[in-house]
């Protein structure tokens, strides 16, 4: 049996024809001049940049060449043919490394506490005024746009070189990443808990102790994490402008041609940065599994 | 009740406390870590009040004669936050389909690119700008190829966990009638994970405008060369002024990707 298909009359069908093509070509003419902006945009992007197409076709072999060179031992032999000469710096590069975690956890650390004092104020449905939100909210803005290594030069020259510009200049990033993340997680609760205590004639601090946190505790526990696995990464690259930890054993080898060297704290610091992952990665789930078991 | 739920009632001690106990191991390390890190009072206050001194004279902001430099600087810096982001991403959307599992489902070819790209992602964008710098030498070229290589770690899990998510209906739909692998991706899978694609790179974009800011320091050219600069000359005047010009365009960046973002994907698939 045969199904019937009705076909519309002719002026119709022309009329719909007309108007899908126009459509079409409407769509295809805006995606045209979005993608003909696009590359417009790449082209004056490359002029500023000083792109040159026969400079990295020429220095493309020195890109090799460098990565031979770093897999390369003095004595001309692969550095995997020698781990104890390859890695004659383990003692101290290990204590460095220590000194780049120690950095990271205790600027982790402050980050977090002071976000948390913070972040009340920046969520739109726990902030007491305003004004006090726009205040806060441009502070963490602040804190968090400026690269934590431009804190890290201006606090060099305020503290001297060591690592407590490096702790402190991560530790003023985070505040801002943290309390951003934080006070988006707060914004997010559940606000029937809070009228309730609110209707018991409790304080707006008790509201936030016995309302709020329960609720966001797991996503704080979870963010400050990430965040310390971020700053494990920050961390390694303090030592570039005199922040301390191993970054500035990688910017000397770097820069005296130590390829060897290089490779060999490359190689640990990726290492120690898959460890870091891994071990937050436990960590998170403990802490969720105890919480969704609560 | 308390005979059916004991646990409510009498949680074992040790588990009443493990919480206690984590908070004084992290404070623990924390006090640690102060002690290993030099952190003396004495030395705390002197920092604090030459901060002080630094913030006084950083007001008022003031180019000086440099803000035609200044300028420059900054599109340079745009400009290496632009192209290393689009580069990064043309070279990272066909390696992101080796990684993600429903496109390749070998585990023996998926596991060594997934390491791979974690091993790339490993290393921070200063340190492949150190690299670049002695490669192609100084200046913003080398920052465009540093952000491209690490960006290129990022996007490829990103890009290949946005193919995983993707509905698997249409690509049996393809499938079904007749076409093949390439066919499967080009039209079951392109059009789901494009637009996530493209709000992934326009947030990188924003992202790499700070980036691109702090390159410099390691002289792979844009603003952070003259900031560093500055800093080290303690020219504090012109150090608040480009730090303001920072924020400002990051700023902008941020709002225009923002509407972009809006454009290309819809309000609806954010909310």
């Amino acid at each position: 049996m045969t199904l019937a298909v009705s076909i519309l009359p002719e002026q119709q069908l022309a009329v719909l024809n007309v108007a899908y093509r126009k459509a079409v070509a409407r769509k295809r003419l805006r995606l045209t001049a979005g993608a003909g902006l696009f590359v417009a945009a790449l082209i004056v992007a490359s002029i500023g940049a000083e792109v040159n197409l026969r400079t990295l076709f020429t220095y493309f072999g020195n890109f090799v060449s460098y990565f031979d060179r770093i897999l390369t031992l003095d004595n001309g032999q692969r550095v995997w043919t020698n781990f104890g000469e390859w890695f004659w710096g383990w003692h101290n590069w290990l204590k460095l490394l220590a000194e780049t975690l120690l950095i990271s956890y205790v600027g982790t650390l402050i980050g977090a506490v002071f976000a948390f004092a913070l972040n009340f104020f920046a969520a739109e449905n726990t902030s007491p005024g305003p004004w006090l939100r726009f205040l806060v909210r441009r502070l963490l803005e602040f804190a968090r746009t400026v690269p934590g290594i431009v804190f890290a030069l201006i606090f060099v020259i305020a503290f001297g070189l060591g690592p407590m510009a490096g702790v402190l200049a991560i530790a003023i990033h985070s505040t801002g990443a943290l309390g951003k993340l934080f006070s988006e997680i707060v914004e997010n609760a559940d606000m029937k808990p809070v009228e309730g205590i609110r209707s018991t004639g409790a304080s707006w601090l008790s509201c936030m102790r016995f309302a709020i946190l329960p609720q966001v505790s797991a996503g704080y526990a979870s963010y400050a994490l990430l965040r310390f696995e971020i700053n494990v990464r920050e961390a390694s690259v303090m030592g570039f402008v005199g922040a301390g930890g191993i970054g500035q054993e990688l910017i000397v080898a770097i820069r005296k041609f130590y390829y060897s060297d290089v490779s060999a704290i490359l190689v640990t610091i990726i290492v120690t940065v898959f460890l870091i992952d891994i071990t937050t990665g436990w960590v998170r789930g403990r802490l969720f599994g105890k919480e969704a078991r609560t | 009740m308390r005979a059916r739920y004991p646990d409510v009632f009498e949680r074992p001690a040790a588990a009443r406390l493990a919480t206690p106990a984590m908070i004084v191991a992290a404070f623990a390390i924390f006090i640690y870590g102060l002690v290993d890190l030099d952190f003396s009072p004495s030395r705390l206050f002197n920092g604090l009040s030459q901060l002080g001194w630094i913030s006084m004279m950083m007001i008022p902001p003031d180019p000086g004669s440099s803000l035609p430099l200044y300028l420059k600087a900054m599109g340079e810096t745009l400009s290496i936050a632009l192209l290393g982001t689009t580069l990064a991403a043309l070279f990272a959307l066909p390696v992101s389909l080796f990684a993600a599992r429903n496109v390749v489902p070998s585990v023996i070819l998926r596991f060594p690119v997934r390491r791979f790209l974690d091993s790339i992602r490993g290393v921070d964008t200063l340190i492949w700008a150190l690299v670049w710098i002695n490669v192609v030498g100084l200046g913003p070229f080398a920052g465009v190829l540093a952000i491209a290589v690490s960006d290129f770690g990022a996007f490829g899990k990103l890009f290949s966990e946005a193919i995983e998510g993707a509905d698997q209906k249409q690509v049996e739909g393809i499938r079904a009638s007749g076409g093949s692998a390439l066919h499967e991706i080009r039209f079951g899978l392109m059009p789901q994970v494009l637009p996530v694609i493209a709000g992934q790179v326009l947030y990188f974009i924003e992202s790499n405008t700070r980036s691109a800011t702090i390159i410099g320091i390691v002289g792979a050219g844009g603003i952070g060369l003259q900031l560093a600069e500055q800093i080290r000359v303690l020219e504090w005047q012109k150090v608040s002024f480009l730090i303001l010009m920072i924020l400002v365009a990051v700023a902008a960046i941020d709002f225009i990707s923002g509407k972009l973002r809006f454009a290309i994907i819809g309000r609806r698939a954010v909310a």
